[in-house]
């Protein structure tokens, strides 16, 4: 009797999760005329894919040109920033040094940041050095942003790992730089994976960064097509609704493959 | 030995510092400067008295009359004050309810693809959710009566509407952290207080809570920093409007720097967000440096 109440409230809770899902899904693909009573209504019912080729190849803001620019943006703006923060996090891991402490400090310190805090100079310092509008500045800024976090959860999983390996290959004459590259970096690669799948989702999901630094029509990423889709007096909910799952498909596909790593990585981003 | 401890130092962290320098801190304390010089870079307070004494930052009329828009500073403060009980709260009841719930962890996969999808996708689910139309919640509340209409379109429910999205959205990050921390209590904790003849209330609170806190305090701070630096979802779904019903902070000073061009009250207004975002932090700092 306890196990049914259960069931039936977290059901009903889950509930008003599953719907507005099961409502995107259905706007996207029925045809227009069948939505005017509602998603839910289903007195007709005619699947399209229309409206995903729709928005694929829309007139002002294709998808077909977004999506392979955010994908660009995001693997390189993951590659760099983890493998500069996984040795600045072995570094911070393995030696000591003066002002280590203040160094950690500032660490979180960047976490917290709000993207506004750098806005205008990095406005104004990409232009100077003509990386506006370019995918290589945008590059940048992600890496750097991306560091902080990474280098912190990657400092936290190597003092979780034994030394003594690395001590052994020290003892056969190893130097500090190839014990890194050759027994701790493989090592290191399940916690690789949870800040990779957090990385990669994250420059995916940027936008104030993109908002800024990218003005032209044909470079504008995934992110920023979505707010030009809808039209302003009159909202096409099939292609909006298409689009959005799109978009929203590349991030929560990393996050089901990589479940294990993505929850891990996200218990480790937030709890040291 | 000297040599290679300073070969090290530059080839482990000098990449990585580097970047950070140029794309963080320094453009950080440039926007401080910037926050203190006016136009013809004369040192002033002007920009503070300018956006702490604006109605986009505090609108007394709006207050007085007890109608929208009452300033991004409040309107940032309702946010906090009713988005981080209600997902800190919610999140512990799912971790807790769905651990238990047949089919619980397709559930908890739905409620945390929310966190999990762009924020600007956000912003158009909100939109979705709460449009006249297509709106599911419209659907419902004509069961009881209530005319639909474009809740986040109107002043006075724009930035209800946005909150309670929001909410829906962000559940699913204090529902993983509490789930996984739900599996660290040992089993026998809640048995020997079953023989003590403590009912599933009392365990809850005396049990589940108390040891969970160290989770409570890592979810509220995440969920604080992330309501103060709320962009997207405002951004894609009212623009911080209508007529400012739903500006927040980080809206006000994009406006400001990219719109009116205004460098000055921009940079006040990320320097404020930035004083927030560092109090709400002091917790995670306090951690960092107990433990180093």
């Amino acid at each position: 009797m306890k196990r049914f109440w259960v069931n039936l409230i977290g059901w009903t809770l889950g509930l008003i999760w599953l719907v507005p899902f099961m409502g995107i899904f259905m706007t996207a693909i029925r045809p227009m005329d069948e939505l005017l009573n509602g998603w839910w209504n289903f007195d007709e019912f005619h699947p399209t894919l229309k409206n995903f080729y729709q928005a694929w190849n829309h007139p002002t803001a294709p998808l077909s040109q977004g999506i392979p620019n955010s994908l660009i943006v995001a693997i390189f703006a993951t590659a760099f920033p983890i493998l500069f923060a996984t040795m600045a996090g072995y570094y911070l891991a393995r030696y000591t040094f003066p002002l280590k402490k203040s160094f950690m400090t500032t660490i979180i310190i960047t976490l917290a940041l709000p993207s506004q805090m750098v806005a205008i100079p990095i406005y104004e310092m990409l232009l100077k050095m003509n990386l506006l509008d370019s995918y290589i500045g945008l590059i940048l800024l992600h890496t750097a942003w991306g560091i902080p976090w990474i280098t912190f959860f990657m400092r936290n999983f190597f003092t979780t790992l034994p030394i003594e390996v690395e001590e052994a290959a020290r003892i056969d004459g190893a130097g500090d730089i190839k014990i890194f590259f050759k027994i701790a970096f493989p090592l290191s690669l399940p916690a690789i994976g949870s800040a990779a799948a957090l990385q990669f989702t994250w420059v995916w999901s940027s936008f104030f960064f993109e908002l800024i630094t990218i003005y032209s029509p044909d470079k504008f990423l995934a992110t920023q097509r979505i707010p030009l889709m809808r039209g302003v007096y009159h909202v096409d909910w099939g292609i909006l609704s298409a689009a959005a799952i799109m978009v929203m498909m590349v991030p929560i596909g990393v996050y089901l493959i990589l479940q294990k790593y993505y929850v891990k990585g996200m218990i480790g981003w937030s709890m040291k | 030995m000297r040599k290679s401890r300073l070969l090290h130092f530059l080839v482990f962290m000098l990449p990585a510092l580097a970047l950070v320098f140029v794309f963080v801190i320094y453009p950080s304390a440039r926007t401080i400067i910037l926050s203190f010089f006016d136009e013809e870079g004369h040192f002033t307070l002007q920009n503070y008295k300018k956006v702490l004494s604006s109605r986009d930052t505090i609108n007394i009329d709006g207050i007085a009359r007890g109608e929208f828009p009452l300033g991004t500073l409040l309107h940032n403060a309702i946010w906090i004050a009713i988005h981080l009980p209600f997902t800190t709260f919610l999140g512990l009841i799912l971790a807790v309810l769905l651990r238990r719930t047949r089919g619980g962890n397709v559930l908890k996969s739905f409620i945390f693809f929310g966190m999990v999808m762009p924020m600007i996708v956000g912003g158009v689910m909100i939109n979705f959710l709460f449009d006249a139309n297509v709106g599911i919640v419209n659907a419902l509340l004509k069961f009881f009566g209530v005319h639909p209409r474009t809740w986040t379109a109107h002043p006075e429910t724009a930035l209800f509407s946005l909150i309670l999205g929001s909410v829906w959205l962000w559940t699913g990050f204090g529902m993983t952290l509490y789930s996984a921390g739900l599996e660290t209590i040992p089993k026998d904790f809640y048995e020997a207080a079953s023989l003590d003849g403590a009912g599933p209330i009392t365990q809850f609170f005396k049990i589940t809570i108390p040891l969970l806190k160290p989770i409570t305090v890592v979810v509220m701070t995440m969920t604080l920093l992330w309501d103060l630096k709320i962009f997207d979802i405002v951004y894609v779904a009212t623009q911080g409007g209508p007529g400012g019903a739903s500006n927040v902070l980080a809206i006000q000073m994009y406006n400001y720097a990219f719109v009116e061009f205004d460098y000055g009250k921009a940079a006040v207004v990320a320097v404020l967000l930035t004083i927030f975002t560092m109090i709400a932090a002091i917790p995670l700092i306090r951690t960092v440096g107990e433990e180093s």
